[in-house]
């Protein structure tokens, strides 16, 4: 409270002299923002922050990573004014915001498709979600299965740290456990790098990052229950026909207001969601 | 005036030999602190299952049985690797290699201790995975092999450089006795001069084997980590070290998760403690035979 007081000092005065220049407006004051959370929307948001930036030269953001758990606690803490995040908000983070008399307020951004990615020289061309997590539990252990070669299938994942690793097993897997064989990488670039020199590989990674990719893995099209084999696409995805996608989330505390609520139109506005498709996402419209 | 000076000394360096001890003290302490709820609730049994599921909808389940032998995996692959080279390297360069074959070959001997570990790990995942894949003819590279010939590649200086020293160190005199009675040059090598140095030896093995079981990041990029138990080299598997430096930065403070982490972590260091007793140990009674 203490060095907010001094920070709105801090900011009041630097205002005031700058006005004293005459060429600043007085109604754009000093003001800090800090935003964190999931690595997966870490290069979005600082996308939005810059270009935010550079139209209120009044305003400046802070976009750090860390995972939606740590901007969940951060936000929870007080110490971060928007938590980006590509999961929902848990019962238990709600209850313990509740007693820290903080109201998270949920504001989708963004979509988020999840592209499942093989080697080029693999035959399968289309898959459903309930092959997918026959994959993934290990009740699949060969191509042949889902009319592929006589070949083991390497299972390739996140790491359980990821947010897409437990949205992954929610959606695709039936909440299943995965299966012991899977083969956990650090990171989405060493997945696509494992599927490129790997023959048999089968991994997920962000819509993104698999189209940038296209050149050295094969996205495979996907099936929901009786529905057409689906290619991800920002088109798809968009309308829903895709079945594997997600929203991604700013939290913020109660209704966004101020700096914070001018930050969130913005967003939410078609030059916002413009950069959503430049930076490899799908916008919400 | 003398005297007063050297007590001053005196202090300062048992301050500076005591400071490690207190802090190798404060760490176990730290660790006993964070992992011991995890006694009550789930129960220390839950670390001996078989599986390392640490996040489910169903039942979390925190048997470090596979991340043991992941490691022990790793690191006896490593060592079989280690020992050959480091030592027959180390061998040729102290009593074989002239003047010459020596400044050309410890510089880069020294050059290659000092390669970081990530770019080890970044070599192996580009360059020596595929290589791995055509010669064995597996699905995959990323396997406890491969992690096993990265971890030698980064103990082998250390090893080369402290057997070197030891096998220098055997005083001239054995040698020359041995050549008097009609040794060969080989024979004097490897029936004299070795054992003479083995101690020095050992350690450096030891020492060697303290790298590669604590090695992270190379593990992290190219074993693969799937927690599996199994002792096949062309096995993907998870060791302790990246477990703990994978899932460490997202877990819930407080959860059973995070102190199932500090368990494993008191695990690795018990593991390192007990080496060094058993180096030590060795070496003593080489000593005093």
């Amino acid at each position: 409270m203490k060095t907010f007081g001094k920070l709105i000092i801090v900011g009041s005065i630097t205002g005031l002299l700058l006005s004293g220049c005459g060429k600043k407006t007085k109604t754009e004051e000093h003001s800090y923002l800090t935003i964190k959370g999931s690595d997966t929307m870490v290069h979005l948001a600082s996308n939005w922050a810059e270009a935010f930036m550079n139209a209120h030269p009044g305003i400046d953001i802070s976009v750090t990573g860390g995972g939606s758990g740590t901007g969940i606690a951060a936000l929870l803490n007080g110490t971060s004014n928007i938590c980006i995040a590509s999961r929902k908000i848990k019962s238990k983070e709600l209850s313990l915001a509740e007693e820290k008399r903080i109201y998270p307020k949920e504001i989708v951004t963004a979509r988020d498709g999840i592209a499942i990615v093989v080697n080029p020289e693999n035959t399968v061309e289309t898959l459903s979600i309930e092959q997918i997590g026959k994959i993934y539990t290990g009740a699949y252990t060969n191509w042949k299965q889902v009319g592929g070669p006589n070949q083991q299938i390497i299972v390739l994942s996140r790491e359980s740290s990821s947010g897409t690793f437990v949205f992954f097993q929610k959606r695709v897997m039936n909440k299943k456990d995965y299966t012991r064989k899977a083969m956990l990488m650090p990171s989405t670039a060493a997945i696509i790098q494992s599927v490129s020199q790997d023959k048999w590989a089968i991994g997920y990674v962000g819509l993104g990052y698999g189209t940038e990719a296209k050149d050295r893995i094969k996205i495979v099209l996907v099936k929901d229950g009786d529905t057409p084999a689906i290619e991800p696409s920002i088109k798809t995805v968009q309308s829903g026909e895709y079945g594997i996608a997600r929203p991604l989330h700013f939290y913020t505390n109660g209704e966004p207001i101020g700096v914070v609520g001018q930050f969130v139109n913005y967003v939410l506005s078609n030059e916002g969601q413009k950069i959503v498709l430049e930076t490899g996402y799908v916008p919400i419209n | 005036m003398k005297n007063w000076q050297e007590k001053i000394i005196q202090i300062l360096l048992v301050g500076a030999a005591s400071a490690s001890i207190l802090i190798v003290l404060l760490i176990f302490l730290f660790l006993g602190k964070e992992a011991f709820p995890f006694v009550s609730d789930p129960g220390i049994r839950v670390l001996l299952e078989h599986q390392w599921i640490p996040v489910s909808f169903k039942r979390e389940v925190f048997g470090i049985i596979p991340l043991i032998t992941g490691s022990v995996l790793v690191t006896i692959l490593a060592t079989g690797l280690m020992i050959p080279f480091g030592v027959l390297g180390a061998v040729y360069i102290a009593e074989i290699a002239i003047e010459k074959e020596r400044a050309f070959l410890k510089p880069f001997i020294e050059i290659m201790a000092g390669i970081p570990s990530v770019v080890i790990g970044f070599f192996g995942l580009v360059v020596l995975s595929p290589v791995l894949k055509e010669v064995f003819q597996l699905n995959t590279g990323l396997t406890a092999l491969l992690g096993a010939i990265l971890l030698a590649l980064m103990a082998i200086p250390t090893v080369i450089s402290i057997s070197e020293d030891a096998i220098r160190s055997v005083p001239k005199s054995f040698k020359e006795a041995s050549l008097a009675l009609g040794a060969s040059r080989l024979q004097t090598i490897f029936r004299v001069v070795v054992p003479a140095a083995l101690p020095g030896i050992i350690a450096a093995v030891m020492l060697g084997i303290g790298r590669v079981i604590g090695e992270t990041m190379v593990v992290l990029m190219v074993t693969g980590n799937a927690a599996q138990i199994t002792f096949n080299p062309v096995e993907s598997v998870r060791t302790m070290t990246a477990t703990i430096a994978a899932e460490m930065g997202e877990v819930a403070f407080g959860s059973n998760h995070y102190q199932a982490l500090f368990w494993v972590g008191i695990v690795l260091l018990v593991i390192t403690f007990g080496l060094n007793y058993v180096a030590q140990k060795v070496l003593n009674r080489y000593r005093m035979g």
